[in-house]
């Protein structure tokens, strides 16, 4: 099992767009590391003949029929939102932030 | 934007072979969105389809549409696909602003459908297998508007506004194997791939199969192998684009922009292109990057879907019959040369011509009508030539005309009638008295009128100069407003000039 490296805590950090403190990639570095020993303890139990688990609760095929409910109005959905424009959500320019 | 140069096209095959691949996605016309009961509805006000689900807001809990799931497992089998016994939602993690929840809800490693193939055919008769390599389910994203900066696009803009109301509508994507051996015909190739694909989804009827609309939309891949080699070149992904012809320019444009590229000693950037109709080129959006690191994982909010092979063959039952099997039966059945029936074809008349025959007119008069005064006066109004006029309309005006009643150009009246709402074609020409005079008394008044008061013309036709019979004729039918047949016309005038003194 390979190590857990602060670059790769970072890494994800950038991903979820968690802005994270040197101090705190340091301790999380340490934590994530003990979490994937656990894995890693579970994976030498979890032999082919066991199946992968994504859910709890062994249902499948749970469907809902094509029906139309009613939706929120236009100013609940945007009563959230940080800046508007007219009905719409305003955000700040795409390219220019990455 | 600097203006990429371009290799010619023939000289780039010359020198490498193209390789292709296809990533289309369908949008659904189911009523609701994928995961929530919001109207999928196109052209609504801005915001008005969400809700908690859609938006990811706290709270919000997905359910499948089952409709959605019956009409994925359609479009696969009509692909050729194997239903997958067991398969799974996964979530696919990115940040855009053009989803609200942070991860579009996809399928990953888990696809509905799987290992299918299309066979196309190419104008020159050449045959095409596409291999299918997964047809999979997911949600669609919201609709972003890029403002300010001088052209609206994403770069350089100063602000996007976004529209949720696209977000969370059910996509089946359909990811082709690699195509080599297109060679030349590789344009085609796109396109005439994604309008089979395009005709399917329509004949399914799981999508309103509107390219214009969004309903089918392509990202092109395309990548460059020099001649002798065997090393696949670096592909790039030409995103959104939304018309067949747009399909065909864009392999073109890229498989010249990559072999300029790579014989001036360049190389190719793996990345997402974007297709500009205005100006037919494309330029690089962002690189293909650490955000491509989906982190995918199971969606824990959903239950996986297990569709029992009754089901799945219940579903295949329902299939049409396969669209390119249809066009030859129908070519055939009509007689039509092969221009002609590539008119309907290309027109997207094929249903309406056909429903026009079905409700009694010949093949013919219901091409000439649809591709067309239909297809003019549907140009000049800007819809759909099929959404202007009923196929049952057409034929009964059809009839009308072959039964002597109206002239072709008396119909045309009657057809505007009919598409202003007037009611059908023979309440038109009641209501606007516009049937051709059949009675011969009105005709040979109208006549003898016209040589009466052009005695020249007569002395003419006596002499045995019968083309001057044109100019009596064109009298009355002008006397008649045209509301006579004008071979009759000819006939009586000959007759009357004979007869006359």
């Amino acid at each position: 099992m390979p190590e857990i490296t602060a670059e790769q805590v970072a890494h994800l950090a950038h991903l979820a767009r968690i802005d994270l403190s040197q101090d705190e990639i340091t301790s999380l570095t340490a934590e994530l590391g003990q979490i994937v020993e656990a894995v890693a303890k579970v994976q030498e139990v979890a032999t082919p003949d066991v199946a992968a688990t994504s859910h709890p609760i062994p249902l499948s095929n749970v469907f809902r029929p094509d029906t139309v409910v009613e939706s929120l109005t236009v100013e609940q959905a945007l009563s959230g939102a940080p800046d508007r424009d007219g009905d719409k959500f305003k955000v700040p320019a795409i390219l220019d932030e990455e | 934007m600097a203006k990429a140069s371009l290799m010619d096209f023939d000289k780039a095959l010359e020198l490498f072979e193209p390789v292709l691949g296809f990533e289309v996605h369908v949008e659904l016309n189911t009523k609701t969105k994928m995961f929530c009961g919001c109207a999928n509805e196109f052209g609504q006000g801005a915001n008005t389809n969400t809700c908690p689900t859609c938006l990811g807001l706290p709270g919000g809990l997905p359910q499948m549409n089952e409709k959605a799931i019956e009409s994925s497992i359609r479009l696969g089998l009509a692909l050729g696909c194997d239903i997958a016994e067991y398969s799974r939602f996964a979530r696919k993690n990115y940040f855009y602003p053009d989803t609200a929840k942070n991860f579009q809800t996809s399928q990953y490693d888990e696809p509905i459908a799987f290992d299918g193939e299309l066979t196309i055919e190419l104008a020159s008769g050449r045959q095409v297998t596409v291999q299918i390599e997964r047809a999979h389910m997911e949600d669609d994203a919201g609709k972003l508007t890029h403002k300010g900066g001088a052209t609206g696009r994403i770069q350089g803009a100063d602000y996007s506004l976004v529209d949720y109301n696209r977000g969370g509508v059910p996509l089946v994507e359909i990811v082709t194997r690699m195509i080599e051996g297109g060679e030349s015909d590789s344009p085609e190739i796109a396109k005439t791939y994604v309008a089979a694909v395009r005709e399917i989804v329509k004949a399914l009827g799981v999508s309103n199969a509107r390219m214009e609309e969004g309903n089918v939309r392509c990202d092109a891949n395309v990548s460059l192998r020099p001649r002798g080699s065997n090393i696949l070149g670096t592909r790039t992904e030409t995103k959104n684009v939304n018309s067949l012809r747009s399909v065909e320019r864009a392999v073109r444009y890229e498989i010249q922009r990559q072999a300029a590229l790579l014989s001036a000693g360049g190389t190719i950037t793996q990345e997402t292109r974007h297709w500009h109709e205005d100006t037919g080129t494309t330029s690089a959006g962002r690189p293909k990057s650490d955000a491509d690191d989906y982190r995918y994982f199971p969606e824990p909010d959903l239950v996986p879907m297990a569709p029992s092979r009754e089901w799945v063959e219940e579903l295949r039952a329902t299939l049409p019959e396969p669209p390119a099997a249809r066009r030859k039966r129908l070519q055939s059945d009509w007689g039509f040369a092969n221009l002609e029936f590539q008119d309907v074809v290309n027109s997207d008349l094929l249903d309406v011509v056909e429903a026009t025959v079905a409700a009694g007119a010949s093949a013919q008069s219901a091409r000439k009508w649809w591709t067309g005064e239909i297809a003019r006066l549907a140009n000049v109004a800007g819809v759909p030539a099929d959404t202007l006029v009923q196929p049952v309309q057409v034929a009964g005006l059809i009839e009308l005309v072959e039964a002597g009643t109206l002239t072709d150009r008396l119909a045309r009246q009657v057809l505007e009638g009919v598409i202003a709402g007037e009611g059908t074609p023979a309440e038109v020409v009641e209501n606007r008295g516009l049937a051709v005079v059949s009675d011969d008394g009105p005709l040979i008044a109208a006549i003898d009128d016209a040589l009466a008061s052009q005695p020249d013309v007569l002395a003419k036709i006596k002499d045995g100069k019968v083309q001057a019979a044109g100019a009596v004729i064109g009298a009355v039918m002008k006397a008649m407003r045209g509301q006579a047949d004008a071979a009759r016309v000819r006939e009586l005038v000959l007759e009357r000039a004979g007869q006359a003194g």
